[in-house]
């Protein structure tokens, strides 16, 4: 379904898409209220009637591919089934429409929920104390690394200035530690795809505040000397934080705070099932060590006998990172979520992804390379190196694949590899559409083989072709400019 | 299990082509010192019957403005959410995408998010707007960096009049990006420009003002602007969207950046999130801009289209270079506002904002009637205003909660100087009953 119109163009003077009411108050005119000076001269927004902005809006959502249409094996992200009654229990109207200032007594509800998801973190993460304040995993991540500077600072350790990424990390990792002042150091990794030890231990020195790690790695690796890592860290002086990304891999199996890490971030919208919205709302709490708990951002939720409450309390704390308490709709389906599944349930959740990765990358692994061709976790990186000799892009092999009714893999990522395609299934797929989905990219693999340019050309029957993104960035058109 | 589609013999035939012998083995990878031997303390799982009763419980546990009048507002607003919004993101082809990095299967999130960005400029009388930050606090701190990266200062000057969380959270990015924040005083319920204006420096980066500004009442931008730009500092404005159905734009008045809390725009107040961080700036700015944005181009068949544009200021290329470090925006909280302002249009927004200031200023006449309480408001307000009262604010609300209506902020906490007053806030969907019976509620 391809769509033409911007809202823009529905519009006609004296269209208005939902009634209001007419002031029922004696007052002056709000325009003499406020002062002729502060009133504006013209309001352009579009006058459309209802119909049109639900068409509109209709056309618009036909024009996605979404997980409820299909298999979306986007490496990294996580791509789950979003169950329903997650998004119908956190929509009550007792929970949507809470005010965040009303009186504690008001709000024991949403603060019980809250509390309880902040314990059921510490359950399945291993750590001792939890925030839900981050809005996304990003924000996570540099809420962890504020709390390991105000660390560094109360300990006489504030001239530490270096955080260690390996060359394996999210952009991210890299991008936080530097807003918080720190330099980068990169680690390559070793060829079995993991942290290179001897590169890691050179690395560090007592400039080095922290390292930032991601378990199971973006190759979809355990890393399995985490022990050890965490040890030398330690040794060094510095902390190291766990990037959470891939937790789906190993709930019930491994928890982070017993391996040695002082921190990590979950991303909610990843593990526990919130849907991804298009780029959020995410959620990413944090969670810490207790040494570090006196860190975390004010207010958390705490509880006295039966009474749930916002605790200010701490005065190391590094602050707010949010205007309220965090995406708390979010943390509701989450809490939804691992109420649905138990211990077990959430065991069982990291079970068939694992095993579902490790199914693909089996009945892929001869017609594509895949570097780290041993057992994967959650999630397996495979690279179109075979195919690029014969003129053929990871790119078009994920372009095809739309024709095919799939979202792509995540491309290009991560970049130790070449032409990378990261493939993550998620638990929630059958063996029928894993089957399916084997067959298309055995199909594509033989056609770059046969008919590379039904690859270049492709995809072929969607709203649009391939974009002209060059222009985009070169010429920047970024509103709606109805001369064209 | 409803979420998971593999049966017993599934597994089997998989592990058997995986070649390992039981799923343990998949896990092997794990050593034995860091595996987890022990089962995850967690509730048993609920069916999802349990589930509806139990968080219906939880729901009811809270009194929510389904039960009570909300008088109360400091940033987020219970005002009204067209039943288009819902109908549209309650949407699975929206709700369970992803970002758009495939434009030819995104064009729907892709061509929403353009429209937000033009409703957002339109709104605010500025050149560009991003695909919106997490919220208005962390939009401020994101306006504040991308200032001191423009001019190279490092100083931040804020208004005592700003939204006090959101202060605290420019406090904590200033502190961790190695920024100085300065606050400046207020007279009264507005910002003290004699003292802004000597606070200036040349080290001064940005001056952050909110308008409407925390207390409700209208700031005299213009003279701020004067001052900011004297020092060659930048002006950044946080604005409450549904006053500029009425106002003058944060473009008109000078600014630089504007960023705003766009929770009123279709979202429920939820107890604070999600929210939607709105950003906008001077065109010459564009290239500073955290977060994604969209831009318009054409297709293979030269046919217009979406994509995600200007990503080397991002992340994923340039890492520990890029200009923020945020990910995704909030897609779906924008395309709420997206359908908000959508439906409501130009004579619709309006409408709220007119409502907003005649019926808040019916509210504080009323009040100012009262033996006791006194409004502090005098300057121009939008739809707050503080208020003199004769007992603390704790018990008042108290005694108001009890006559379902949901009382004011106590501003002691934040503001000692405003000790037993309280910063009230009407909407229009407060009707003239309800605030009738605030009256009487305060009067007792």
């Amino acid at each position: 379904m391809s769509v033409d119109q911007t809202i823009f163009e529905y519009s006609s003077p004296g269209r208005v898409g939902v009634a209001l009411p007419e002031s029922d108050v004696s007052s002056a005119g709000a325009g003499e209220l406020l002062g002729s000076d502060n009133l504006r001269d013209d309001l352009p927004l579009p006058e459309v009637n209802q119909v049109d902005v639900i068409r509109h809006f209709t056309k618009l959502s036909l024009a996605n591919y979404s997980v409820d249409r299909g298999f979306y094996p986007l490496g990294s992200c996580t791509m789950k089934y979003n169950p329903k009654i997650n998004e119908e229990l956190a929509s009550l109207p007792g929970f949507s429409e809470l005010h965040p200032y009303q009186d504690e007594s008001q709000a024991q509800g949403t603060l019980a929920a809250m509390y309880a998801t902040q314990e059921y973190i510490k359950a399945i993460t291993g750590f001792d104390a939890v925030t839900l304040q981050p809005a996304a995993g990003a924000q996570g991540e540099f809420t962890a690394m504020m709390v390991f500077k105000k660390h560094h600072e109360k300990t006489g350790q504030g001239h530490r200035h270096i955080v260690i990424v390996p060359d394996s990390s999210h952009g991210t990792n890299p991008a936080t530690a530097a807003r918080c002042g720190y330099g980068i150091k990169k680690t390559p990794s070793g060829p079995d795809g993991r942290v290179d030890l001897d590169a890691l231990k050179e690395a560090l020195n007592d400039e080095v505040a922290a390292v930032m790690l991601t378990n199971p790695n973006t190759l979809g690796l355990f890393e399995s000397q985490i022990a050890e890592i965490c040890a030398m860290v330690h040794d060094a002086g510095a902390l190291i934080y766990c990037d959470g990304a891939n937790m789906n891999a190993v709930m019930g199996w491994y928890r982070p705070g017993d391996s040695g890490f002082d921190a990590m971030h979950l991303n909610l919208h990843k593990t526990f099932s919130t849907p991804h919205g298009g780029g959020g709302p995410g959620s990413g709490p944090v969670a810490v060590k207790g040494f570090l708990a006196p860190y975390l951002p004010v207010p958390n939720v705490n509880k006295q006998g039966e009474r749930y409450f916002l605790d200010y309390g701490s005065r190391d704390s590094i602050g707010r990172v949010h205007g309220y308490y965090g995406n708390i709709a979010i943390v509701l389906r989450a809490c939804v979520y691992i109420l649905s599944q138990g211990g077990d349930g959430l065991k069982n959740v990291s079970e068939n992804a694992v095993l579902n990765a490790n199914y693909l990358m089996s009945k892929l692994s001869d017609a594509y390379e895949v570097p780290h061709n041993t057992r994967c976790m959650h999630e397996f990186v495979a690279s179109a190196s075979k195919q690029k000799e014969l003129g053929v892009k990871a790119l078009d092999i994920a372009k095809r694949l739309i024709d095919f009714g799939y979202h792509p893999p995540t491309i290009y990522f991560p970049l130790i590899v070449p032409e990378a395609l990261m493939i993550e299934p998620t638990e929630t797929e059958s063996i029928e559409t894993l089957d399916s989905f084997i067959e298309a990219m055995l199909t594509i693999a033989r056609e770059a083989e046969t008919d590379p340019d039904i690859l270049h050309s492709a995809p072929h029957n969607t709203p649009v072709r391939r974009l002209d993104e060059a222009t985009a960035a070169r010429k920047p058109v970024l509103q709606y400019n109805p001369e064209g | 299990m409803p979420y998971i589609a593999n049966t017993p013999d599934d597994r089997r035939k998989m592990l058997q082509s995986v070649g390992a012998p039981g799923v343990a083995d998949l896990f092997d990878q794990i050593p034995s010192d860091v595996r987890f031997s022990s089962e995850l303390d967690l509730p048993q799982a609920m069916s999802e019957i349990e589930l509806r009763r139990h968080f219906a419980n939880l729901a009811n546990a809270n009194t929510s403005g389904q039960q009570a009048a909300c008088f109360i507002g400091a940033g987020i607003y219970d005002h009204y959410i067209p039943s288009t919004v819902p109908a549209v993101v309650g949407r699975s082809e929206f709700y369970t995408s992803y970002t758009p990095y495939q434009p030819e299967i995104s064009q729907g999130t892709l061509q929403s998010i353009f429209e937000f960005q033009s409703l957002i400029c339109r709104l605010t009388g500025l050149e560009v707007a991003n695909a919106s930050l997490y919220d208005g606090a962390t939009a401020l701190a994101e306006a504040a960096l991308m200032a001191s990266s423009i001019t190279r200062r490092s100083q931040w000057l804020v208004s005592n009049c700003v939204n006090p969380a959101y202060r605290e959270t420019l406090a904590t990015y200033s502190w961790a990006s190695e920024y100085e924040l300065v606050e400046v005083g207020q007279s009264g319920v507005v910002t003290d420009i004699a003292e802004l204006e000597k606070s200036i420096g040349d080290d001064t980066a940005c001056v952050l003002i909110q308008n409407p500004n925390f207390f409700g009442s209208i700031e005299d931008i213009a003279k701020i602007k004067a001052a900011a730009q004297a020092k060659g500092a930048l002006l950044v404005v946080s604005f409450d969207p549904i006053s500029l159905g009425l106002m003058k734009t944060p473009g008109e008045l000078g600014a630089d950046i504007a960023v705003g809390e766009g929770q009123s725009l279709g979202l429920s107040m939820a107890f604070g999130g999600p929210l939607l961080g709105l950003f906008a700036c001077k065109q010459q700015y564009m290239r500073q801009m955290p977060g994604r944005i969209v831009g318009a181009t054409s297709d293979a068949e030269g046919k217009l289209a979406y994509v995600l544009t200007l990503q080397t200021r991002e992340q994923h290329i340039r890492r520990e270079k890029a200009t923020s470090n945020i990910c995704t925006n909030q897609g779906l909280c924008a395309l709420a506002a997206t359908v908000y302002l959508s439906t409501l249009g130009r004579s619709g927004l309006r409408r709220v904002a007119e409502l907003c200031v005649e019926k808040s200023h019916y509210l504080a006449d009323r009040i100012a009637d009262l033996d006791g309480y006194k409004v502090l408001s005098g300057a121009p307000f939008f739809k707050e205003f503080v208020i003199k009262c004769p007992a603390p604010i704790a018990e008042i609300n108290a005694r108001l909660i009890e006559n379902g209506l949901i009382g004011g902020l106590d501003l002691g906490k934040q503001y000692p100087e405003f000790a037993d007053c309280m910063l009230l806030c009407v909407t229009e969907k407060r009707s003239r009953d309800e605030m009738d019976a605030l009256v009487e509620g305060l009067r007792r």
